[in-house]
């Protein structure tokens, strides 16, 4: 229904990595989440931590999508919290590298056991804690490769992952507020 | 050396409160805030007024804002005073008045102990409010009280709640003054952008049909804004229509005013912003009740959008140049580009487009038919023209105030704002209860002004109790009640999309408005035939008391002009003979107009 009456124009959705830089105070991330739900964006993952203990900031990285004039939205909404020192769409404003963590559990004995190993050298995971019959594996990389590497897992005995979510960070020597 | 002087937090929020400039403060004592109190008591500088409801308190400080331009201030306790505020605060939020809200807080030990009026205020209130704090430490009370004046006022103004448990209240700590930094984060663009005024001039120069549309932005930005707004206006010879926020900010006898646009706006505004080729939106928002069903929002124009918040620039609209900053400071550029700018504007296409207006003008949107005997009902609208004109005769500066509904549609329609900062009313939020106490805070600032609540009989029931505090106080507020014994602008959807299924918008067992006036020790004046109704009017602008006028109106009259929901702008229903026409019943309104509000 809101799409009907919404005007004509690019209705495509995209993804977009977005990294905001906050002041390091009691209840930002709140601020942040509800400021999503309050106004229906998505979340497709949050990460946040501190990054300057000096300054007290922290670095949100938020993976999101919609339309253009969604993500546009989403930018100018954060970009009017208080606490934000700065918002930037990594996805618009060049190169950039995502990267999260995961730690996979898989158990399993046998011919399975031995080729979940196989395939955790072939993507460079690493072996974090083993018993006889589990690995917990610990990988870093791309969303895509920790989803392909999970659904290779998945047959040979995955019990359970626990992500990161995305970090993100843009290419070259200027930094975020650059 | 001297030693450093320690205050109580109470003492530093009265210092902090004196050096923002502060002498009035709303509020409602309880056990949380009783240090404030104690504080208050023991001075003379903050006058605090006693409201009878939070909520009132909050929509007081609204009106003394909206009013004055100053930073509107509440006082109240922790628990229920705080849940009481908030609607007071998301109607700030939504209008975009600065008002700072102190909320007393359980002791710091006891928070998240489920205590005695113990509420989560800073988090119940995050999505009410422009920024919240809650202080931890009495060091940071000052600092934090001069943080929530500054993000109040600055940029697109709005509410600031400050939560202050009892125990930082009552322990000493260091006052920090104002601070001399900026801001860490926030820090607004209030100059705008020159390659972007450049753009606005190419098209403004560029347009045939152009129409300028100023709203809240301009009363916010100051009265400086309002004087620009009438000189770029008056420059370029375009007509000028205003948003409800809007009224005042271009004076409504000129002749380029078109009057109030949007969804009870007049035919000429609604379809001179159909058919403009080029549009200038200074400090408005393309509210959903201004533009329709959005995708046959003027088609065909070029649009500006002057906002000095981003995030209301492309959020409805898409617009094709977009200048961030402050109202004033963009019409002063703007004014500059114009005279500099050495191309000349279409005359010939402009004034056919004045020709058109005028056509549309004549068809006289907002007549109504009164019959003038004596003993004749009285048609709403009559009763605020006539207010209106024996007002003027007074010669007295009138602010008017209104609750919500159809009388609030009539005010805007029919009362001649000359100046901004005269109209105050419930807007984005559509706060029923509004008016009321922000005439109380109105009449507060402005002590020799004429005060008016323009007022439905439902609508002043929401925070009649307010009646006590223009009794303390002796606010010689007049409440004017066009009494028609329903939730009218129910009562006209009702009739308009539900097949006349008045489900629960009759008012039943209503008071007596005139005993009711005199139990709170005000006048109660009462006009139920035409005849009465300008000495009713004369004796209430003439006492120098509270009033409460009931006007009892006729109960049928719907407002007109009206967009129906969903409907586009050239879409309108002009009034009861042309919603009769349409075929199908419904006012026209499509199963997409259903959904909306």
């Amino acid at each position: 229904m809101l799409k009907v009456l919404m005007p004509d124009h690019d209705i495509t959705t995209r993804q977009a990595v977005i990294s905001v830089l906050v002041e390091n105070e009691a209840g930002v991330l709140a601020r942040v989440i509800g400021l999503f739900s309050g106004r229906g964006y998505n979340i497709d993952s949050l990460t946040v931590a501190p990054v300057d203990e000096e300054k007290h900031l922290s670095r949100i990285t938020i993976v999101t999508s919609g339309t253009a004039m969604v993500i546009e939205q989403i930018k100018a909404q954060l970009d009017r919290l208080v606490p934000i020192h700065k918002v930037a769409d990594l996805t618009m404003e060049g190169p950039h590298i995502a990267r999260e963590m995961a730690l996979i559990k898989v158990a399993g004995v046998g011919e399975k056991r031995v080729e979940a190993l196989r395939i955790a050298d072939a993507f460079r995971a690493r072996v974090v804690d083993a018993t006889t019959e589990s690995f917990v594996f610990e990988m870093t990389g791309a969303t895509d490769k920790l989803d392909a590497f999970t659904a290779l897992m998945r047959p040979l005995g995955l019990v359970e992952v626990c992500r990161t979510g995305v970090v993100a960070i843009a290419r070259g020597p200027k930094g975020i507020h650059g | 050396m001297p030693a450093t002087e320690m205050l109580s937090g109470a003492e530093i929020v009265l210092r902090a409160l004196k050096e923002q400039g502060v002498d009035t403060v709303f509020g409602y004592p309880g056990g949380a805030v009783l240090p404030i109190y104690d504080a208050l008591f023991q001075q003379n500088a903050i006058r605090h007024i006693l409201v009878r409801h939070e909520q009132g308190a909050v929509h007081a400080a609204e009106g003394y804002a909206r009013s004055t331009g100053k930073v509107g201030v509440v006082l109240v306790t922790s628990g229920p005073g705080a849940t009481n505020a908030v609607t007071g605060l998301v109607d700030a939020l939504m209008d975009s008045i600065p008002v700072v809200c102190l909320t007393g807080q359980v002791p710091t030990h006891l928070i998240g102990n489920d205590a005695f009026q113990e509420a989560d205020t800073t988090g119940i209130t995050r999505p009410a409010t422009k920024h919240n704090y809650l202080v931890k430490s009495t060091d940071d009370v000052g600092r934090v009280i001069h943080e929530a004046f500054y993000v109040a006022r600055s940029g697109r103004p709005g509410p600031v709640v400050v939560d202050l448990p009892k125990d930082i209240l009552i322990n000493k700590g260091v006052y920090a003054g104002v601070p001399s930094a900026p801001h860490r984060s926030y820090r607004p663009v209030l100059d705008p952008d020159p390659q972007a005024i450049a753009t606005a001039i190419r098209m403004l120069k560029g347009a045939k049909r152009p129409i300028v549309y100023a709203g809240g932005g301009v009363v916010n930005s100051g009265p400086e804004a309002s004087r620009l707004l009438a000189e770029f206006v008056h420059l370029t010879g375009f007509p000028c229509t205003n948003t409800l926020m809007g009224l005042g900010t271009f004076p409504a006898s000129d002749p380029q005013f078109l009057g109030m646009l949007g969804m009870h706006g007049t035919y000429e505004a609604n379809l001179a912003m159909h058919g403009c080729d080029v549009m200038l939106n200074i400090g408005a928002r393309f509210d959903d009740r201004v533009t329709g069903r959005l995708r046959d929002f003027s088609p065909g124009s070029l649009k500006i959008h002057a906002d000095i918040d981003p995030s209301s620039v492309n959020k409805n609209v898409r617009v094709d140049c977009a200048i961030i900053g402050d109202a004033a400071r963009i019409l002063a550029a703007l004014i500059a580009g114009w005279k500099a700018d050495a191309a000349k504007p279409d005359t010939g296409a402009l004034a056919q487009w004045w020709r058109q207006i005028d056509a549309w003008r004549a068809r006289d949107c907002l007549r109504f038919r009164q019959d003038m005997a004596p003993s004749a009902i009285i048609k709403p609208q009559y009763a605020i023209r006539r207010l209106y004109e024996l007002a003027q005769e007074t010669g007295r500066d009138t602010f008017i105030t209104t609750e919500v509904g159809q009388h609030q549609m009539w005010a805007a329609q029919f009362w001649k704002f000359e100046r901004p900062n005269r109209w105050m009313t419930s807007g984005g939020l559509g706060t029923m209860g509004y008016g009321l106490p922000a005439a109380m805070g109105v009449q507060i600032a402005h002590p020799d002004a004429l005060v008016i609540d323009i007022a439905g009989e439902a609508s002043i029931l929401m925070n009649i109790q307010e009646m006590g505090t223009l009794a303390q106080y002796r606010l010689p507020v007049k409440v004017f009640i066009l009494n028609n014994e329903y939730m009218g602008m129910v009562r006209q959807w009702q009739e308009l999309l539900h097949g006349g299924r008045y489900s629960e918008s009759y008012s039943a067992a209503l008071p007596d408005f005139v005993k009711l006036a005199e139990s709170f020790h005000a006048v109660g004046l009462r006009a139920t035939r035409l005849g009465e109704l300008d000495d009713v009017i004369r004796e209430m602008l003439r006492v120098d008391k509270a009033v409460i006028a009931d006007i009892c109106v006729d109960k049928a009259e719907n407002c007109f002009p009206m967009i129906p929901s969903g409907a586009a702008h050239n879409e309108m229903i002009l009034g009861p003979e042309d919603e009769a026409s349409r075929k199908g019943g419904g006012a026209g309104v499509t199963e997409e107009g259903m959904v909306l509000v």
